[in-house]
């Protein structure tokens, strides 16, 4: 966890060719979309959680853990792989905890990316 | 294929997820090509099938309908399974991609998608499509449409099988003094519009024209999809035929050429229909008697002077549904004992 918070949320190197690729005009577009959808994708893994839906649970891991690599959010990819591969079972053990923790790593993607789309 | 601009090429990119949706079509756009998007294996099956697309983009993971379930209803659709499909997920473990790879997809892209790779890939689908089209109008334009399809069906082998069916003959009467006294393109734009008109006079009655030699063609109707009533068909391809031909004469006659007349020799029983010659270069073909009796009777056309000729078996088969001229037995080539033939009444409906 102390790695990831000292590990900068966006690595600009990835989000610099993003932007070059897609063009600086549709960035900020694709990251409106993003920071839209996010959100949806979070609440959706808490509640295929409660509900013990596996199936739903990893799709929508793997949808984050797509869009967070695809900006170069990478711990959040990382920590969103890790709820795709090992399900629901380790995050009922832990008592929903890892959802807190994506859901704070998160917070910092979103305030790094409207850093971002701002500059 | 649709291309709007040179190498440019109409998508359609399948994801549930709206940023990576938007992110692949407007990649693709910057590689100049047409893009349309689904977000789902259901929308992008439906679109797939209403309208016309060179290439597909997909995603795996997604709700409804996933991406192995749209692979696996394109490989049963003879109008989608050659479309080509470029997986693009981030699948994890490798047996995923081998799935993928086994239920037919071009290529797998892993996500984040990178744009050089992206553009690498799609050329070189795109580039396999063109040639697997090019190499289906080639067979579309020396074989028949269900030859083609047959094959397509049941792969190429040598070797036939037992077919009934009902096996026609047919030429130009006259037809080398003919060449001899107009300039050679003259002929070729005769043959040309001879052919289209036969062609399109037996493809409309489900027959398969199997051999083209000079002015001569042979066309088999129950082969290599069988037909309920083959010599129906065939009688009625001949009468629509010579209907066709005075229509054409009565434009040759009004710009002073001299008019083109045809016999036509039909035979029917069971022969042996299957590609025949080597694996390099095979035709689709009849062998047998009653293809050598039809052949004969269309060169006993100009010994009777009658345009269409019958065999018996024709005759019992379409029983009074046609009228018809009894020659008497005649003596055949190849045949022991002389056969009975039949002269097709001209201008009748069968």
């Amino acid at each position: 966890m102390t790695d990831e918070m000292t590990e900068p949320a966006i690595d600009l190197a990835t989000f610099d060719e993003l932007k070059e690729t897609a063009g600086a005009d549709f960035i900020m577009e694709l990251v409106d979309t993003f920071l839209a959808e996010a959100p949806l994708m979070l609440d959706g893994l808490r509640s295929a959680f409660a509900a013990r839906d596996a199936d739903v649970f990893r799709r929508t891991a793997h949808s984050l853990k797509s869009n967070s690599n695809t900006f170069g959010a990478h711990a959040l990819g990382a920590m969103a792989r890790e709820l795709e591969l090992t399900g629901i079972a380790p995050v009922a053990e832990a008592n929903g905890k890892p959802l807190e923790s994506l859901a704070q790593e998160y917070a910092r993607v979103a305030a790094a990316l409207t850093d971002l789309r701002g500059a | 294929m649709r291309e709007t601009a040179h190498g440019a090429a109409r998508l359609l990119v399948v994801d549930d997820n709206k940023v990576n949706r938007l992110l692949l079509t407007r990649s693709l756009e910057l590689q100049g090509h047409s893009v349309a998007s689904a977000e789902n294996g259901r929308v992008a099956l439906e679109m797939l099938r209403r309208e016309s697309f060179d290439l597909v983009l997909l995603d795996m993971e997604m709700p409804e309908m996933d991406g192995f379930q749209v692979l696996g209803e394109m490989v049963n659709d003879l109008q989608l399974r050659e479309l080509p499909v470029i997986v693009t997920s981030s699948l994890e473990g490798i047996e995923s991609v081998v799935r993928c790879i086994e239920l037919g997809a071009e290529d797998y892209l892993s996500k984040p998608v990178n744009p050089v790779l992206l553009k690498a890939r799609i050329g070189a689908s795109l580039e396999k499509k063109r040639l697997r089209d090019q190499q289906k109008e080639w067979m579309r334009r020396f074989a028949t449409r269900e030859v083609a399809q047959d094959l397509q069906q049941s792969g190429f082998s040598l070797g036939g099988k037992r077919v009934h069916g009902a096996v026609m003959f047919s030429d130009i009467r006259g037809f080398t003094a003919l060449v001899e006294t107009q300039p050679p393109e003259e002929t070729i734009e005769l043959l040309n519009t001879y052919y289209t008109l036969m062609f399109d006079a037996i493809g409309s009655h489900g027959g398969v024209v199997t051999l083209m030699a000079g002015d001569g063609l042979m066309a088999i109707f129950g082969a290599p999809l069988p037909l309920p009533d083959p010599c129906a068909n065939a009688v009625r391809t001949a009468l629509e035929m010579i209907e066709t031909m005075d229509l054409f004469n009565l434009e040759r006659v009004a710009a002073n050429k001299p008019q083109i007349k045809i016999g036509v020799g039909i035979a029917s029983g069971e022969m042996v229909a299957g590609y025949a010659g080597t694996n390099e270069r095979a035709t689709y073909t009849c062998i047998g008697d009653t293809v050598n009796l039809a052949s004969r009777l269309e060169a006993h056309t100009k010994v009777a002077e009658r345009t269409i000729l019958i065999d018996g078996a024709t005759r019992a088969a379409l029983h009074e549904r046609v009228t018809v001229e009894l020659l008497g037995p005649v003596a055949i080539r190849g045949k022991a004992a002389p056969v009975e033939v039949f002269s097709v009444n001209l201008g009748q409906k069968v």
